[in-house]
């Protein structure tokens, strides 16, 4: 038994906001309670949450673990340590490994080696076609039975319409949301950043917002037409969220999320240095600011990481030859307290909802902290001052732009299943 | 004055000062390019490492040339025998280029920001002699002397750029320099060559538009630069040579709408028939052959300042190694130069 005492609890799935005490017997929440009405007895440990936010687990909807295939930049050891770090319980995988986990001996294997290797719970998401070809519908029913919890040909979108209107029937009738890599690959084809003033100071081919807006409102429009769960990644285009606010003023199945530096960063800040180096590009000023206004109105579902672990070697190269993705892990809650909560534009209780009840809902399952749910907590503070050091990152690689980024507030416990996946 | 940066990566961040201040120093060494015997001992026992991993060849001969004049040693890395066909990484190549202890690095590449990320790896200077299509900075140099040669100053000319700008480190160069001069620039060509971006990529409060009819874009030019149309690479989008004749040429008829005493400038190779007529090309107003001449006093002088820096102790050093029958104080040598203007400096335009 584990018995988080004095912390505040803040679970939008039940509206609380109060001082709470959680008892946790093995991998289920069995009780919360006013402060001090539980009486541990002698075997009981305590964790004194004082002063700390107790919230339900974080999940990240969208990560890259690398394993099968690429050990060299991340595996489901290290990258499941640092999203522990983060304050992440559950990570979904996204499935461009090698090879493409778009079969159900795959996803049996990366469950195998979560089990034997990680630190939090990982929840596959299987290709929606063939090796993510865009060619032929992956085998989801099977992977479904195997344990994913979604698909996408992430990293690149479905890849063409049709395909995607059939992966959208397909899952429709198996309840399994599509996640979209919202991309037309042929407005983006060579480019390196977003299309702007600064690509066009630094001489680097961009990619104009369109890219993504423009395949944002193609699948918004399948999504209607087939009735199907459509989720946007990774959203970044002002544009495209106005397709997703108009989806959902319609009432359409349709979700996205955000990533961390895509709230927190703008193409302006790229300066040749491939840390700042990702897909989406960093966008627009005005992208950012509509980024913000998505995530305190409620347009936007989820915040998540899309970590993308490049080894040293692969990044270190010049910009346009580097591939594209950053770690997010380790800096996605402080970034979000930074940027969203401290800066006053979202309270705490719309912030974790973020991080929380919302990508749940995306997945179509509950999270809350009530007696019967699993036992995972995410216990941070929001004062605490820090200094992320991307040397110290269990993760396999360094790519974060926020090397050396002093924070105010970040996370002190990850509770996974009534066991510490991280504490300080 | 002394040069405040170890490298030279780009002209944007330099001031005017710093530019005028490059000039004047490029100008001292001009007059050397016309002395029967040119080569200086200034530089003598340094190694300049000129690795070019894109190809060319006037850009690679005129930084040899410059090192050669000012008594220096090359070493040369040329993409074609280069390990990066092999497989090996930019930063493995210039680190190991770096190991035979040259005093400076020259390289091309053809991705933009390569100079820049290669000089954060290496303790020793890095001269960019063009990095994709970011800049081209001694280019943009030698064509802001050419120009103040013809026409005594930079201040406030109207400049026209012609062709792929969106693609052109030269014209970011020039823009990033002359601005500061307070010159006003018109972008030329194609609209998906000129996108709209490019007029806010000077700096504050620069005068830069974008004019789609090269009539209108000619009227009051001071300066027209002529962009290379390249046609054995594919510029993005393609646009058809007879089209891009058609529209943006320059022709003598329409150099006509310019200022009479209007300059051409190419950085060359030239396209003859394609993005200018050969009798334009040749006409006195074509300053591209004092552009090439130039260039190499810009790189003498670029080589000089990050290599020694103008402090008194190196070039002393360099004095008693001095071979050449020449003067030894390079600076005794610029003031007896620098008044020494190019002959056809007389806008008569006895073509007209």
């Amino acid at each position: 038994m584990l018995l988080v005492r004095n912390g505040r609890v803040i679970d939008p799935a039940t509206q609380t906001d109060a001082p709470r005490d959680v008892l946790l017997d093995g991998d289920k929440i069995v009780e919360v309670a006013q402060p001090g009405k539980i009486a541990p007895d002698q075997s009981t440990e305590i964790f004194d949450a004082t002063g700390l936010i107790v919230a339900p687990g974080f999940i990240d909807l969208h990560a890259h673990l690398r394993e099968p295939g690429q050990e060299s930049s991340e595996s489901i050891e290290t990258g499941t340590r640092a999203a522990a770090r983060g304050g992440f319980t559950a990570v979904c995988c996204m499935p461009n490994t090698k090879p493409v986990n778009d079969n159900a001996s795959v996803t049996r294997f990366i469950l195998d080696r979560a089990k034997a290797t990680a630190s939090v719970r990982v929840w596959p998401i299987g290709a929606a076609s063939v090796g993510s070809k865009g060619e032929a519908i992956a085998e989801i029913a099977a992977m479904k039975q195997a344990g994913i919890v979604a698909v996408s040909d992430d990293g690149k979108p479905i890849a063409t319409a049709k395909l995607t209107r059939q992966v959208m029937d397909y899952c429709r009738s198996l309840d399994l949301c599509v996640i979209e890599h919202s991309e037309d690959v042929s407005l983006a084809a060579g480019a390196v950043m977003r299309e702007g003033v600064t690509s066009t100071r630094l001489g680097l081919p961009g990619m104009p917002a369109a890219a993504e807006s423009v395949c944002v409102a193609r699948d918004v429009q399948l999504a209607e037409l087939t009735g199907a769960r459509l989720h946007v990644a990774h959203l970044s285009a002002k544009a495209s969220l106005e397709q997703v606010r108009w989806a959902k003023q319609r009432g359409l199945r349709v979700t996205c999320e955000v990533t961390p530096h895509h709230f927190t960063l703008i193409d302006e800040d790229v300066q040749y240095d491939s840390r700042y180096k990702m897909n989406p590009p960093l966008a627009a000023r005005e992208d950012r600011k509509a980024l913000l206004e998505g995530l305190a109105d409620g347009t936007v579902d989820a915040i998540a990481t899309d970590h993308a672990p490049h080894e040293p070697a692969l990044k270190d190269v010049e910009f346009d030859r580097a591939p594209f993705g950053i770690l997010g892990f380790e800096t996605a809650l402080a970034l979000s307290l930074e940027q969203l909560v401290h800066t006053g534009r979202l309270t705490l209780m719309r912030m974790i909802e973020l991080f929380t009840s919302g990508p749940a809902r995306v997945l179509g399952i509950e999270r809350k902290i009530a007696a019967g749910q699993p036992a995972d907590l995410t216990i941070f503070s929001t004062t605490h001052e820090w200094t992320y050091d991307v040397k110290q990152s269990p993760s396999k690689s360094r790519n974060s732009p926020f090397d050396a980024r002093t924070f105010k507030g970040g996370q002190v416990a990850t509770i996974v299943a009534g066991r510490f996946a991280h504490k300080v | 004055m002394t040069f405040r940066f170890r490298d030279l990566l780009a002209l944007e961040p330099l001031s005017a000062d710093e530019l005028t201040f490059l000039l004047d120093q490029s100008r001292s060494f001009q007059g050397i390019q016309r002395n029967p015997l040119k080569k200086l001992a200034t530089l003598r026992g340094k190694t300049v490492a000129l690795a070019f991993f894109e190809n060319s060849t006037r850009t690679r001969i005129s930084f040899g040339t410059a090192a050669a004049r000012l008594g220096a040693d090359t070493m040369n890395l040329q993409a074609e025998s280069s390990s990066l066909k092999k497989g090996e990484s930019l930063l493995d190549t210039v680190h190991t280029l770096d190991a035979m202890k040259p005093d400076c690095l020259v390289m091309r590449h053809a991705s933009s920001g390569s100079a820049d990320f290669v000089a954060r790896h290496l303790d020793i200077p890095v001269i960019n002699a063009g990095d994709g299509t970011h800049e081209h900075p001694s280019q943009g140099l030698l064509d802001a002397l050419t120009i103040r040669d013809r026409k005594g100053s930079l201040a406030n000319l109207n400049v026209t750029i012609l062709g792929d700008i969106s693609h052109s480190r030269v014209a970011r160069s020039n823009i990033h320099l002359l601005a500061k001069f307070g010159c006003r620039f018109t972008l030329c060509g194609p609209a998906m060559w000129v996108p709209r971006e490019l007029e806010n990529i000077g700096p504050p409060g620069a005068s830069i538009r974008r004019v789609f009819r090269i009539e209108e874009a000619l009227e009051d030019a001071d300066v027209v630069l002529v962009l290379r149309v390249q046609t054995e690479r594919l510029h993005e989008p393609a646009l058809s040579a007879a089209d891009y004749i058609l529209l943006y040429q320059l022709s003598a008829e329409r150099l006509r709408l310019a200022k009479p005493d209007a300059i051409i400038l190419h950085p060359g190779p030239m396209n003859r028939g394609v993005e200018i007529t050969p009798e334009v090309a040749d006409s006195p107003q074509s300053c591209v052959l004092e552009q090439v001449t130039n260039g190499i006093a810009v790189r003498m002088a670029l080589l000089y300042l990050l290599l020694v820096g103008g402090s008194e102790e190196s070039g002393q050093e360099a004095h008693p190694a001095t071979e050449a029958p020449q003067p030894l104080s390079r600076r005794a040598t610029d003031k007896k130069e620098n008044s020494s203007a190019p002959a056809d400096k007389d806008p008569s335009h006895a073509s007209r």
